[in-house]
């Protein structure tokens, strides 16, 4: 500790530098941070499904739908709790540019098998009430100004023409991983009003124990099989896992920019480490003429390069993990519950820790070798 | 008077360490910033070039992509009436009317691994309608049999592709007859059957689209005015290449915006990495400024002569940077096209306005973490620090 006075004249010397280097190594982390946590929050949504809910979607390809006289089969089936279905609408609001999720549900069965979306009790009774009744995510809220009892128009891409619904409620996911930008509405009025009547998109079950899903999937794909829509039944985590690999090779591009930023700063590091070091030959020369040891001196050059790294790491990481949230950030709905993770923050912290010896071995080691004599030889 | 540039060189020469790091800090920058524009580029130019000027989409009033549309028979032969639609030399309508529809196939070596991948069911017009394909292999699919024709892209990606071998779908085999190329375009990852063999299979009596050959390319305007007034019909007409770009916008602009992002942040960290080196520059070469200004040298071409060291540095970067990011060129990666849920495969494409821009990004950099050090260098008090 007592050469906290030399450390802090050191990192003092050239203000600027100092700064300068601990911001590059803050906007670096920072960057890291982002990119690490585009990857753990599409892991997240592949990983998320309740290990009690299977999918069944029309097996010849999930776009096409299923009869919607399929329900009572479903709910028939031993094992089976609950049936719901949904069909994925495609409205457009207003110019179109911001995208959400339009789904119409059928609004009783899908509530209660989906209640990570919480409801105040007032307005899931309203919504269930009112025929063409909306129920939103609380985001939408603050994306359109919109309020409960107001009337929104969208046009159907799907479904030609203005469908006008009135907002009823608004849901809360419990869980960060679920969309809170997503409209629904009655599957009753969609179907009363479409050309194509008796269509399902497709089924969310809820089964008894999870366990048995392997075996009740394959029971109701069995029993489909000959039928005009056959079936592909698979636990909800598996339905949300192909949708995560279509994001291709995210992961990869993500890793190698995160590489390159990392290593683009070890540059900026490295390079006004050496620079401090060379400047300070001869002071390093008298330090160790004055006793020294050459031990202390690769710890001090070490210590310096440590403070630095580890400062712009946490301003880096700390501003990373604030803002995000701070700003509710989404990517604009593609990416809900981004959120950097504690994994990250320490996989940051470690690479702050790399960046320090990296950037520190070569001055540091350079002090410890320097020839006292050689050195002092310079002085004037 | 100007500074010779030799000076210059001499100087960054001299410490090689120093001037390498600066600019490989900057050339990875530019490594991102060209690899991930060429993302972008590649993405769009296999959309863009998925349509052509000459050809006419139609979809259904209000449909958003071919995979919300749906047309009837009844309104596909009225399309197929038009007289704005052009005649081949045999006298018929270079007109097709399609199917479009997304299946999951199994990729190669692991086939539980599915994607979604486009089916599309052709009239037997649609070879002319799309001038951009060329039959690679075999030969076209026979009327009334369960054959197709696989996309370039798609070979070697999913297994049972090879010609003559049988790819399983919708509950039955398919014979694949051909293979075809349409110059790096979003067809080539697509699977073309013939309409009627498809339609049955997939959604029932609907097409998705109505595609056709203009006879006159500047009627455009007059065949969008007359079919999307008649009566009998609902439909927006779009020109392909147009329909097609505009399917490339969304994923296009947020790869843009992701790039210029990730970049600018880790530009603004190389460029104080530049500061901090030519701050140092000026502060260990201050006699040596001093002599300059001396001799006669106005402060003007100091402040020039270190700016365009600081450029220099950043442009070796540039360099480097281009050479880094170079071997991505061509390389095939896919993603999903979020207009119709559907893998669409594309190389990543970089051009030389690419590699030009960066280096004039690099440049830019240099000049910015020069500039505040060479207007120091300018200033130095000669006396002091000739002394």
């Amino acid at each position: 500790m007592k050469f906290l006075p030399l450390l802090r004249a050191n990192l003092g010397r050239h203000k600027r530098r100092t700064l300068l280097t601990i911001a590059s190594v803050a906007l670096a982390l920072f960057l890291f941070a982002s990119l690490r946590t585009v990857i753990t929050t599409i892991g997240a949504a592949a990983q998320f499904g309740s290990a009690r809910r299977l999918v069944t979607t029309n097996s010849t390809g999930f776009v096409l739908p299923l009869p919607v006289a399929y329900a009572n089969r479903l709910q028939a089936m031993e094992g089976v709790e609950r049936v719901t279905w949904a069909n994925w609408f495609g409205g457009r609001y207003g110019d179109g540019k911001r995208f959400f999720a339009t789904f119409a549900i059928d609004p009783k069965s899908y509530l209660d098998i989906y209640p990570e979306m919480s409801v105040p009790p007032d307005q899931r009774e309203a919504f269930l009430q009112d025929r063409s009744g909306a129920l939103i995510g609380v985001r939408l809220l603050d994306i359109f100004g919109w309020k409960v009892g107001q009337n929104v128009t969208l046009q159907g891409t799907i479904f030609p023409g203005d469908w006008t619904l009135t907002i009823r409620g608004v849901y809360t996911p419990t869980d960060p991983v679920i969309n809170d930008d997503a409209l629904m509405f009655h599957w009753d009025y969609l179907d009363e009003r479409s050309e194509r009547t008796g269509q399902a998109g497709w089924y969310i079950l809820q089964i008894d124990r999870p366990e048995n899903a392997a075996r009740v999937a394959k029971a109701i794909d069995d029993q489909f099989k000959s039928s005009n829509a056959p079936t592909k039944t698979g636990t909800e985590q598996a339905f949300n896992a192909s949708f995560a690999t279509m994001w291709g090779n995210v992961g990869l591009l993500m890793n190698t920019i995160g590489m390159a930023v990392v290593f683009a700063i070890l540059l900026v590091t490295a390079n006004a480490m050496m620079m401090s070091a060379r400047e300070r030959t001869r002071e390093v020369a008298v330090l160790k003429a004055i006793g020294f040891t050459d031990r202390r001196l690769f710890g001090l050059v070490m210590l310096e390069a440590g403070i630095i790294t580890v400062t712009g790491a946490v301003i880096g990481l700390g501003a990373a993990k604030l803002l995000y949230r701070a700003t509710n950030f989404n990517a604009a709905g593609f990416l809900p519950g981004f959120d950097v993770t504690w994994s990250t923050l320490a996989i940051g912290g470690m690479i702050a820790l790399l960046l320090m010896l990296a950037s520190g071995i070569v001055p540091a080691a350079r002090a410890a070798r320097l020839p006292v004599v050689a050195a002092l030889r310079n002085v004037e | 008077m100007k500074i010779p540039l030799s000076y210059n060189v001499r100087s960054l020469l001299g410490r090689p360490v120093s001037t390498a790091l600066t600019a490989l800090g900057i050339g990875l920058v530019v490594a991102v910033f060209i690899a991930m524009l060429a993302l972008a580029n590649g993405f769009a130019a296999a959309l863009t070039r998925t349509g052509s000027d000459r050809n006419v989409l139609v979809l259904r009033k209000g449909a958003d992509s071919e995979m919300a549309s749906s047309l009837e028979r009844q309104a596909a032969s009225i399309l197929a009436a038009s007289p704005h639609i052009a005649r081949g030399p045999d006298g018929r309508a270079l007109v097709s009317a399609e199917v479009y529809v997304v299946i999951p196939l199994g990729r190669m070596g692991d086939t539980t691994k599915l994607a979604n991948v486009v089916l599309r069911g052709i009239s037997d017009r649609a070879w002319e309608v799309r001038s951009n394909i060329q039959m690679i292999a075999g030969q076209r699919p026979s009327t009334g049999r369960n054959e197709v024709c696989i996309g370039k892209k798609l070979l070697g990606r999913f297994p049972n592709t090879g010609i003559g071998e049988s790819l399983r779908f919708a509950g039955r085999p398919w014979m694949v007859a051909c293979h075809f190329s349409a110059g790096g375009s979003a067809f080539e990852s697509e699977i073309w059957g013939e309409n009627e063999q498809v339609m049955p299979a997939m959604r029932g009596e609907l097409f998705q689209s109505v595609s056709f050959r203009l006879a006159d390319p500047a009627a455009f305007e007059e065949a969008k005015r007359t079919l999307e007034a008649d009566k009998r019909i609902t439909v927006d007409v779009h020109r392909e290449s147009a329909f097609y770009a505009q399917q490339s916008e969304l994923l296009g602009r947020i790869l843009r915006i992701l790039a210029i992002t990730i970049t600018g942040i880790m530009a603004v960290g190389a460029v104080f990495g530049a500061v901090n080196t030519m701050y140092a520059a000026v502060s260990s070469r201050a006699p040596e400024i001093a002599v300059l200004l001396t001799l006669g040298f106005r402060p003007r071409s100091v402040l020039a002569s270190f700016l365009l060291e600081s450029a220099l540095i950043a442009a070796i970067g540039g360099v480097v940077g281009c050479l880094l990011a170079l071997p991505i060129n061509g390389v095939v990666t896919s993603t999903t096209n979020w207009a119709s849920f559907s893998e669409i495969a594309f190389s990543f494409r970089i051009t030389p306005a690419l590699l030009a821009a960066g280096i004039v990004f690099a440049v830019v950099m240099g000049m910015l973490g020069g500039f505040f050090p060479a207007r120091r260098a300018s200033k130095v008090p000669v006396v002091q620090a000739i002394r």
